[in-house]
């Protein structure tokens, strides 16, 4: 099925996620459909399958246009959409998750969805038992679960959104066999990924967006640099700074040893000195909020150790590494950093330690007005905090932190500001530098990490990198070992993270 | 434009009118007199200085409760398990009072015993829930509700077990209590205690206060807007939540203890009246303020004893007040439902 996007726009509020993009993909080929996080990849693949509107623009399907309202639509018209997170139904065995999108009577015929279910895993091969349960399946074979089904219900057009994210090696070259070999059969594949190796191996071309527009269109045999070009945009000239003098070691990271569901770091080695600014570069995902939440004490690491000072802090509270001197800024300002329905004069009693049992409301609101003048906050001591803008809930965030850090630990210190409203929160944070506080901050900006960090990490889905000197480091580079690039490099000295299948914690 | 938060008095308003209406509807629908029903209840909750005693009779409890309710309200949980709570204040409290009938304690200090214990008892119960929530993920909903029912079946297998009376248990209750354990009452027919009437204000008024300018009741309110980002900025979330439990569940307590030591004199089956969900729904109505939450009692509390003559001069049931209550805090909370989908719709963006 030929897929035509033309002209499609979408927009949150301010923000332009897809401005105008236009795609022609031609039956029997695959596109890959490449981006940072935040340049609209998302928001058209759900506007194809049905999951949002788009404010304008058309969808041709096979040189008619189409109307697609709903995921239900986009099936009827042969769209089917395989998610980053399966979204099946694990108390249900095989043969009733593939039943209970499929329209059909009241009463289905189990007996025959669960012959058919067969003979299409037989074709391609893969072992799916239709009476088995779904929770007892890995993240791969359950991605396989989902491609039948699709394929079950009709789909002429597929998009995999991220699917090579928490499935294992094996399973990916089935995963891509599988694809081709669907794609030679007259299916359209649209593939969405932030990896770099995985479009080369797999696509025929590659479209690539930027700020919600399409940045390029490359044809096989790509050209990594003109991908990553294409990704990041021109690289901007670096602003001169002064390289803090480094202190002594304020934060160690030996040996540790991270879980989450979908990555594995293994022993992971830092020390950050005091007066440093340490950024995390990678996609959204690889470890770095993992990194920097366990080094909040937020996140309690399976083996190896955190140090503060020469103390060891491994295992301790949130707390206790409050007390300790580590300040946190989480990226979802509404949703962790701050209370709304809570005033900002409320919010600096709830921060500050100790205070009686009563609470003076004069010299609060007194205290939230210096600091409003200081920080340069849009707001008064009583305004709620759900009502400032994003740029002035990160000033009143960074006002929150208390004077005397050791550490600040920030995640996207800028993401959704204006220059001015960066610059400023930017000025604040190396004001603290120059006071002999270390920073550790996470960015999906290259700029940012490449302007503001002493040194940098990377991050990649399977790695993490020594860190770097910003300052040697170019954007190209960056960008390339954000997309998994370059990688030989390191080899051998690096520590690991293993990218490893989900299967013992997909079950759990 | 006009700020839909302004409006926010017009629509509770509104909502307290429709509801009135639908129950006026209702009632002609099925052939009974409205206005003779509603005038019928005005007069049976303030129709002569009896009455009107039973009304606060009945808001001690109440207003106990809801003081106590407004607590985990705030730090965003639902103890549905308050009816247990009050249920093991009023066991508690009978423990001690019978613990202290043989021995040579003077009644007041007996009486003081009863009460503490009915806190502990209260406390311990919601603290269970509590404990339930933070250490073992049960929702607070669900343990509550099972815990309800762990408290009436200790209450009644006490009842008609080792408290029974002597000769044949029954559904009356305990045997009474030796008169000089009974909580002073205005007279000698009277089941008003003004003792227990200050306990409830003072209750309301120390949760006010709490709420309104301390420390600890602002870390409660952000805790329960946003637990994570308390957390974040320092509060010990988990421990302010069984605090809240623990304060909730002592009031409740205490209600139970008023039930026994002032009204029944004795521990009885369904000792806990359904204040508890009583309380649940004047929380919800006043929308967790606690300046609002004795008059609302209080409105409830006449509506309850009002409609009790109901059956005998109109034949009609004495639920009607329960109608009246339901519907009310359905229509307020659809109200506010609106009225939030209004504001969302109007910042822009679709609902």
């Amino acid at each position: 099925m030929r897929i035509e996007l033309r002209d499609i726009h979408k927009s949150f509020g301010p923000v332009r996620a897809n401005d105008g993009i236009s795609l022609d993909v031609p039956s029997s080929s695959i596109l890959g459909i490449l981006g940072e996080n935040g340049a609209g990849k998302s928001t058209l693949m759900k506007i194809l399958s049905g999951f949002q509107d788009a404010d304008s623009g058309e969808i041709v399907l096979d040189g008619k246009p189409a109307s697609i309202r709903s995921p239900a639509d986009a099936l009827r018209a042969g769209i089917g959409m395989l998610h980053q997170d399966p979204l099946d139904f694990p108390p249900l065995r095989l043969v009733d998750d593939l039943l209970l999108g499929s329209p059909g009577p009241l009463r289905p015929d189990r007996k025959k969805a669960a012959r058919e279910l067969r003979e299409l895993a037989a074709k391609f091969d893969f072992a799916l038992d239709p009476d088995a349960y779904v929770d007892a399946l890995t993240v791969g074979e359950r991605q396989q679960l989902e491609i039948l089904r699709l394929l079950w219900l009709g789909a002429k057009a597929l998009i995999l959104d991220e699917p090579t994210t928490g499935i294992s090696l094996p399973q990916k070259e089935k995963l891509f066999a599988t694809i081709k070999r669907l794609a030679s059969e007259g299916m359209t594949v649209l593939f969405v990924s932030h990896k770099l190796e995985d479009v080369e191996a797999l696509c025929d071309r590659a479209a690539v967006l930027r700020q919600g527009k399409l940045a390029g269109l490359a044809p096989k045999p790509f050209d990594a640099e003109l991908l990553v070009r294409l990704m990041f945009g021109k690289e901007l000239p670096k602003a001169s700074r002064a390289r803090a003098e480094a202190g002594s070691e304020v934060l160690a990271a030996r040996g540790l040893c991270l879980d989450s569901i979908r990555l594995q770091i293994k022993g992971l080695d830092l020390s950050v000195c005091a007066g440093e600014t340490i950024g995390l570069a990678g996609m959204e995902g690889s470890g770095q909020s993992l990194f920097l939440s366990s080094c909040a004490g937020l996140e309690r690491p399976v083996s190896g150790a955190i140090c503060l000072d020469e103390r060891e802090l491994t295992g301790r509270s949130h707390h206790e590494y409050k007390r300790r001197g580590v300040g946190y800024l989480p990226a979802a300002r509404l949703e962790e950093g701050l209370v709304p329905g809570l005033t900002i004069s409320e919010h600096y009693v709830l921060a500050e330690k100790g205070g009686g049992f009563f609470i003076d409301r004069r010299a609060a609101r007194d205290r939230a007005r210096s600091r409003i003048e200081a920080f340069n906050i849009k707001g008064r001591p009583d305004s709620p905090v759900e009502a400032l803008s994003g740029g002035n809930q990160q000033r009143a965030l960074l006002s929150l932190l208390r004077d005397d850090l050791k550490l600040v630990l920030v995640e996207h210190p800028t993401r959704g500001l204006d220059i001015e409203s960066t610059a400023y929160v930017w000025s604040k944070l190396k004001e603290r530098c120059a006071g002999g506080t270390a920073i550790v901050f996470i960015s999906s900006d290259l700029d940012e990490i490449l302007q503001y960090s002493d040194r940098v990490v990377v991050f990649f889905a399977g790695r993490v990198s020594p860190p770097l000197d910003a300052e040697d480091l170019g954007v190209e580079e960056l960008g390339a070992l954000i997309g998994g690039k370059l990688w030989e490099r390191f080899s051998g000295a690096s520590p690991r993270l293993a990218p490893r299948a989900r299967s013992e914690d997909a079950r759990a | 434009m006009r700020n839909p938060l302004s409006m926010k008095p017009l629509a509770r308003a509104a909502a307290v009118i429709a509801a009135l209406g639908i129950t006026t509807i209702v009632l002609a629908a099925t052939g009974a007199p409205p206005f003779a029903a509603y005038a019928n209840i005005a007069r049976g909750a303030a129709g002569s200085w009896t009455m009107a005693a039973d009304v606060v009779v009945a808001w001690v409890p109440l207003l106990l409760v809801t003081s106590g309710l407004l607590m985990t309200f705030t730090v965003g949980l639902w103890n549905i398990g308050i009816e247990g709570q009050i249920t093991l204040g009023a066991v508690f409290a009978t423990w001690a009072l019978r613990s202290c009938q043989g021995a040579a304690l003077s009644p007041e200090l007996a009486i003081a015993f009863a009460f503490v214990a009915g806190m502990a008892g209260g406390a311990l119960w919601a603290m269970l829930v509590g404990a339930l929530k933070t250490f073992g993920g049960v929702n607070e909903i669900f343990g509550g509700l099972g815990l309800n029912y762990v408290a009436t079946a200790i209450n009644i297998w006490l009842i008609f077990g080792p408290w029974k009376r002597p000769g044949v248990a029954s559904m009356s209750g305990t045997l009474p209590f030796d008169k000089k354990f009974w909580l002073p009452t205005l007279s000698e027919q009277s089941r008003l205690a003004p003792i227990a009437v200050a306990l409830a204000l003072a209750a309301i008024i120390v949760v006010f206060i709490l709420l309104r300018g301390t420390r600890f009741g602002l870390r409660l309110k952000a805790t329960g807007k946003n637990a994570r980002a308390a957390f974040l900025l320092g509060v010990p979330t988990w421990q302010y939540m069984m605090a809240s439990f623990a304060i909730c569940g002592a009031l409740a307590g205490i209600a139970g203890a008023v039930q026994v030591t002032a009204v029944y004199h004795r521990l009885i089956p369904s000792i806990s009246s359904g204040y508890g969900y009583l309380g649940l729904m004047v929380g919800m109505l006043v929308n967790f303020s606690a300046a609002l939450a004795a008059p609302v009692a209080l409105f409830f509390a006449a509506l309850n004893v009002g409609s009790i003559q109901l059956p005998i001069v109109l034949k009609l049931d004495s639920a009607l007040s329960g109608v009246i209550q339901g519907t009310i805090v359905l229509f307020v909370i659809l109200g506010e439902g609106l009225r939030s989908r209004l504001a969302a719709r109007r910042k822009g963006g679709a609902v």
